[in-house]
C-alpha cells in the first residue's frame, strides 16, 4: 500500500467522522454531549491536517481547540447550570437548514466546476520554519496586531466576567 | 488519492452544518460551538488549498494560524459575555435576550 492510498483511506475515515460529529453538535439534545462531539470534530480535523502535511497546525489545533477552547466551553456549560434545559432548536430550524443546504449546493457546484490549478510539487517535510518565516517577516504587522488583540480580549474578558459587585 | 475537491466539499459540509446551527439553535453556547465549526471548516479549506495549489509557500498556514488566534480570542470574550448574561438574566436562551430590541 503506497502513501497515496493510505492517505485516501485516512481522509475517508477522518472526513466522515468529522462530518458526522459536526452534525451531532447541532442535532444532539444534551448540550454536554454536543460539547464532547465538538471536541471530537476538532480532533478529526486535526487528523485531516496531518493528511494534508500540516504537522505544526495539527498540533496547534489539538492544543488550542482540543485543549483550550473545549475546556472553556465545558466550563461555560457548567457555570451556566443550564444542562437541564438542553440543546433546543428555535423556530427557525427548517429555514436555517434550507439556507444551509442551498449554500452547500452552491459551494459544491462551484467546487466541482472550477478548474483548480493543482501543483504537482511535493509538500515541505516540516512546515514550522516556513510558517515562522512568514509570520515574523511577511505578516509581522498582523502578528503584532493579534498580540494587542489578545491582550485587549484578556482584559475585556476579566472585566466582563467579574461583574459589578466584586470590585 | 483524495484530491483538493474532496477536502473542499468536506469543508463546505462542515461550514453548512455550522451555519444551520448558528442560525437556528436557541442555546447561546451551541451558537458559539457552531461558529467554531465554521472557523474549523475555513481552516480546513485554507490548508487544503496550501497543500494542493502552493505546497512550497505556506501562506494558507499563516492565515490559519491567525484564524485560530482570533477564534480563541472570540471564544474567551463570548464566554465571558455568556457568564455575565447568565448572572444578569438567568438564561442562556438567545430568544430571551432582546434588551436592545427597538
Amino acid at each position: 500500500m503506497d502513501v497515496g492510498s493510505g492517505n485516501s483511506i485516512a481522509f475517508w475515515i477522518l472526513g466522515s467522522g468529522a462530518a458526522i460529529s459536526a452534525l451531532g453538535v447541532v442535532l444532539v439534545r444534551d448540550i454536554f454531549r454536543a460539547a464532547l462531539l465538538l471536541v471530537a470534530t476538532f480532533l478529526f480535523v486535526a487528523g485531516l491536517f496531518i493528511t494534508l502535511s500540516a504537522d505544526f497546525l495539527a498540533v496547534v489545533q489539538i492544543l488550542i481547540y482540543g485543549g483550550g477552547i473545549s475546556i472553556l466551553i465545558v466550563f461555560a456549560i457548567l457555570l451556566t447550570r443550564d444542562v437541564q434545559q438542553g440543546n433546543p432548536s428555535g423556530k427557525l430550524m427548517r429555514p436555517a437548514m434550507g439556507l444551509a443546504a442551498l449554500l452547500l449546493a452552491t459551494f459544491v457546484t462551484a467546487i466541482v466546476n472550477t478548474d483548480w490549478k493543482i501543483s504537482g510539487s511535493e509538500p515541505l517535510g516540516s512546515t514550522t520554519a516556513a510558517i515562522a518565516d512568514l509570520i515574523v517577516n511577511v505578516y509581522v504587522l498582523a502578528f503584532i496586531i493579534v498580540g494587542v488583540l489578545l491582550l485587549a480580549v484578556m482584559i475585556g474578558a476579566i472585566v466582563i466576567a467579574k461583574g459589578k459587585d466584586e470590585d | 488519492m483524495a484530491g483538493l475537491e474532496h477536502y473542499l466539499v468536506l469543508s463546505a459540509i462542515i461550514f453548512s452544518i455550522g451555519l444551520a446551527g448558528a442560525l437556528a439553535k436557541r442555546n447561546i453556547i451551541t451558537v458559539l460551538m457552531s461558529v467554531e465549526l465554521m472557523f474549523n471548516a475555513s481552516n480546513l479549506a485554507f490548508i487544503a488549498f496550501t497543500r494542493f495549489v502552493t505546497p512550497q509557500v505556506l501562506t494558507g498556514h499563516a492565515f490559519a494560524m491567525f484564524v485560530i488566534t482570533v477564534a480563541a480570542a472570540e471564544v474567551a470574550l463570548a464566554l465571558a459575555i455568556v457568564i455575565a448574561l447568565f448572572r444578569n438574566k438567568e438564561t442562556v436562551d438567545v430568544t430571551n435576550v432582546d434588551a436592545t430590541k427597538g
